[in-house]
């Protein structure tokens, strides 16, 4: 089975439900299905193309930033021709440095996590996995998405401004990014910026009313809350969040609107900028950032959420094992959701924040150990003694839990405002929100891509190249911010552009070049994934069964090239949970299957 | 393309679980900004504010609105049509009669030189301004809303009978409604 499976000779053709392909087939237009679909299968690969689009432009400003960190004294002369007075003499200027690291944040964090990872797999695995035709309401789950295209053609066009794209940090606080006098990334392009994000907002919520919907209404028969997979309830509990936290960031992202071109002062007060002083008075800038990390802080579980539902799934799959504490996993998730609401000031220690009111963010940031160790705990028995397939989805699952781990325990760190002071400026920041979130988030997302691509395109991703891929992105995730833990340790501060005349920091010289170098090869090695992406699309192996990993959930038994609709007689009911693997000597036991006379309890 | 079982059937209907969902969603975002109002009046350099008579006005045609749609919305599961035309042409008019005075309101205090926007003005009227217009945009596709059933009530080609758009019409009008009477009451109490 696990030989088949690597290494593709399947032919088990199942021709059971080729004979009723035509049940569903109509003309449409070549408009209608790949443009304004309304097909949420279409929907999901317009959100992973997309997301794939940003993720490429966001990386490539990282390796842009990290040539400026690891050769601070060079000068290629090729990047003044590309970007003009940005590189003048061949170097990045502070400008260009700065705004290079805000859009990479705000790409990375918003349009690739968030939108290109929620939007393409709930999507995707919503309608498919709870045995619906598809979304809600498809009409507004177009909507969503092409909201996100309008967030995305602004947000693009903000980087060719001749004043440039926003520049303030991608959590833009004022009073930096309310005054354009202050700097030329806080001009036009902090408008664009926030146009964009409000489209962006409107691309969110659109969607997540829709999965929430459709999660709550329109499951299969059978299909009880306790037999979702835990995809499922990860996605529902990511669109939660994101409905009660985005129109939060919304508001204060209005009111920041109205200070820059209305001349309130709701963030701003006795400010003096470059001579002059400014009227605004009894403005406080500090609003902001309660208002924005009260999404801030939701938005990292809306990243991180769907990265390890879809991590839970693969694993249990490819253990051929059922998840190990069901329940467990569902409530710590729940756990998760609701700690996310309370512990945003934990971005605030060094605000000057009431050290006494800092103790019950403390406190509460550090309660969420209890949930995350619970999940990976159930993970690491999931694997336990599991019959492991190393398919390329389930090694990304794995490096998904290494690095949940490392990420997490230097959250325990940050977690306690008298540590936080230290680190908060430091390097150990940058290491740990890259770790646990970042990259972790990334594997998790390509669990998903190399995992259900077959039921995107019916064809699957070349073995070899995943493979590659995923060493190098393990091992280079791991080179590139393992060392920044010790310059964090050791004060090296954050949001830099060059520590070469800086006597306390010039021994990281050689470290810093160390960690450049390996992120130019790992970005190297995503290139080497978006070939085989769209190679793969075309002309990769084509799926030759309908079920190719052994798994028991419903998306599984649509035909190999379902049509809108899904399934093209009646939706199948459900009768099962779906993680029967390995029960009464059987391998996998499908959702769709009945529970049989002499069949052992449920576990 | 949706088969309802008997077991969907049963279930809220997914349009009207969608418009809760929003309107959870819709409240957070005044939460925030009424939040966000709280944490700046405690801080220095508040002005208190004096509301103009003419708010409660629109307060008053907003509420009545309500109570138009919903008798329209029970003419129409009567089928008295024409009665549920009157009705919901009355609450587009009220709603709309809300929004102008509203917009009259802000003007008002230009004229007792109370700086809304701009060099000189005072948090606590930004906030105003700021909190009462989104509110406004929200009743604004209200009534586009609204709008759009009554040209299909008057339309003679279709007859539709399904109440569910009109319901959920009705649900989202009697939010905002609510909202106002939310928001102007906090910003009474809270000066």
């Amino acid at each position: 089975m696990s030989t088949e499976i690597l290494h593709g000779h399947a032919e088990v053709v199942s021709e059971a439900h080729g004979e009723h392909h035509e049940g569903h087939h109509h003309e449409e237009s070549f408009i209608s299905k790949y443009v304004f679909s309304m097909d949420h299968k279409m929907i999901a690969r317009q959100f992973l193309i997309t997301g794939i689009i940003w993720a490429i432009i966001g990386g490539l400003f990282s390796v842009l930033f990290r040539l400026q960190l690891g050769y601070p004294d060079m000068s290629l002369p090729f990047l003044e021709d590309i970007f003009g007075r940005w590189a003048q003499g061949g170097r990045i200027t502070p400008e260009f440095y700065y705004a290079l690291v805000t859009m990479h944040g705000t790409i990375l964090v918003f349009f690739v996590l968030t939108a290109g990872l929620s939007g393409t797999f709930a999507n995707l695995l919503i309608p498919l996995q709870v045995g619906a035709r598809d979304m809600a309401s498809p009409f507004l789950n177009m909507l969503s998405y092409w909201f996100f295209f309008l967030a995305s053609v602004i947000m693009f066009a903000s980087l060719f401004i001749q004043t440039g794209p926003a520049a303030g940090g991608w959590t833009i606080y004022p009073p930096l990014s309310a005054l354009g006098q202050a700097s030329d990334g806080s001009k036009l392009g902090m408008d664009f910026w926030l146009i964009s994000m409000a489209m962006f907002i409107v691309s969110s919520l659109l969607g997540g009313l829709n999965y929430i919907t459709t999660i709550l209404n329109m499951r299969t028969r059978g299909m009880s809350m306790t037999r979702l997979p835990l995809t499922i309830w990860a996605i529902f509990f990511t669109a939660v969040l994101g409905v009660l936290s985005f129109p939060v960031l919304l508001s204060g992202a209005i009111l920041l609107l109205f200070d820059r071109n209305l001349g309130t002062s709701f963030y701003l007060s006795d400010i003096v900028v470059k001579g002059e002083i400014l009227p605004n008075e009894g403005g406080s800038a500090i609003l902001f950032q309660h208002l924005f990390w009260f999404l801030g802080h939701p938005e990292v579980y809306i990243i991180l959420l769907p990265a390890m539902g879809m991590v839970s799934e693969v694993l249990s799959v490819n253990s051929r094992k059922p998840i190990f504490g069901y329940l467990a996993m569902v409530g710590s998730l729940f756990a998760i959701a609701i700690l996310a609401f309370l512990v945003w000031a934990h971005h605030m220690f060094v605000t000057g924040l009431n050290p006494f009111l800092g103790a019950f963010f403390v406190l509460l940031t550090l309660l969420i150990a209890i949930p995350s160790a619970i999940k990976v705990f159930n993970w690491l028995t999931t694997l336990w003694r599991g019959n492991i397939r190393f398919t390329p989805a389930m090694l990304f699952a794995i490096g998904f839990v290494s690095l949940f781990i490392s990420g997490g325990l230097t959250g325990i760190f940050l977690g306690n405002s008298t540590l936080d002071i230290h680190l908060h400026d430091t390097y150990f920041v940058v290491a740990h929100f890259h770790i646990v979130m970042g990259v972790a988030s990334f594997f998790g997302m390509f669990a998903g891509v190399y995992h259900w691509f077959p039921k995107l395109y019916s064809r699957y991703l070349n073995n070899t190249m995943a493979y590659i891929h995923f060493w190098i992105t393990l091992a280079g995730a791991y080179l590139i911010f393992w060392p920044m833990h010790y310059e964090g340790l050791a004060g090296m501060p954050r949001r830099y552009v060059d520590y070469s005349s800086w006597e306390s920091f010039k021994m990281f010289a050689d470290l810093n070049r160390f960690i450049s170098t390996v992120a130019m090869i790992v970005f190297a090695a995503q290139l080497m994934f978006v070939f085989n992406f769209f190679y793969s699309i075309f002309k990769g192996r084509r799926l030759r069964t309908e079920n190719p990993w052994g798994s028991n959930t419903l998306e599984w038994t649509t035909p190999i090239h379902p049509g809108h609709g899904n399934w093209p007689g009646e939706i199948p009911e459900v009768h099962r949970w779906p993680y029967d693997y390995g029960k009464d000597g059987r391998e996998f036991i499908p959702q769709t299957e009945p529970i049989g006379k002499d069949e052992s309890a449920h576990h | 393309m949706a088969e309802l079982t008997n077991d969907q059937s049963r279930r809220i209907h997914p349009y009207k679980f969608t418009l809760w969902v929003a309107m959870g969603s819709i409240t957070m975002m005044f939460a925030g900004l009424t939040s966000a109002y709280i944490v700046k009046r405690n801080q220095a350099n508040w002005a208190m504010l004096e509301l103009p008579v003419i708010f409660w006005y629109s307060t008053a045609a907003i509420l009545l609105s309500s109570v138009m749609l919903y008798l329209g919305v029970k003419a129409f599961k009567e089928r008295r049509l024409s009665r549920y035309r009157t009705l919901i042409s009355l609450t587009t008019l009220l709603g709309t009669l809300f929004l102008i005075l509203q917009v009259i309101g802000f003007y008002q205090f230009g004229k007792q030189d109370i700086k809304l926007v701009g060099a000189g003005s005072n948090p606590s009227y930004s906030f105003l301004l700021a909190i009462a217009s989104l509110h406004g945009l929200h009743v604004l596709g209200g009534v586009i809303a609204l709008l759009v059933l009554f040209g299909k009530a008057l339309s003679t080609k279709y007859r539709n009978y399904s109440s569910i758009p009109i319901e959920v019409a009705a649900t989202y009008w009697h939010f905002v409604g609510l909202l106002w009477v939310y928001l102007i009451l906090f910003f009474n109490w809270m000066r």
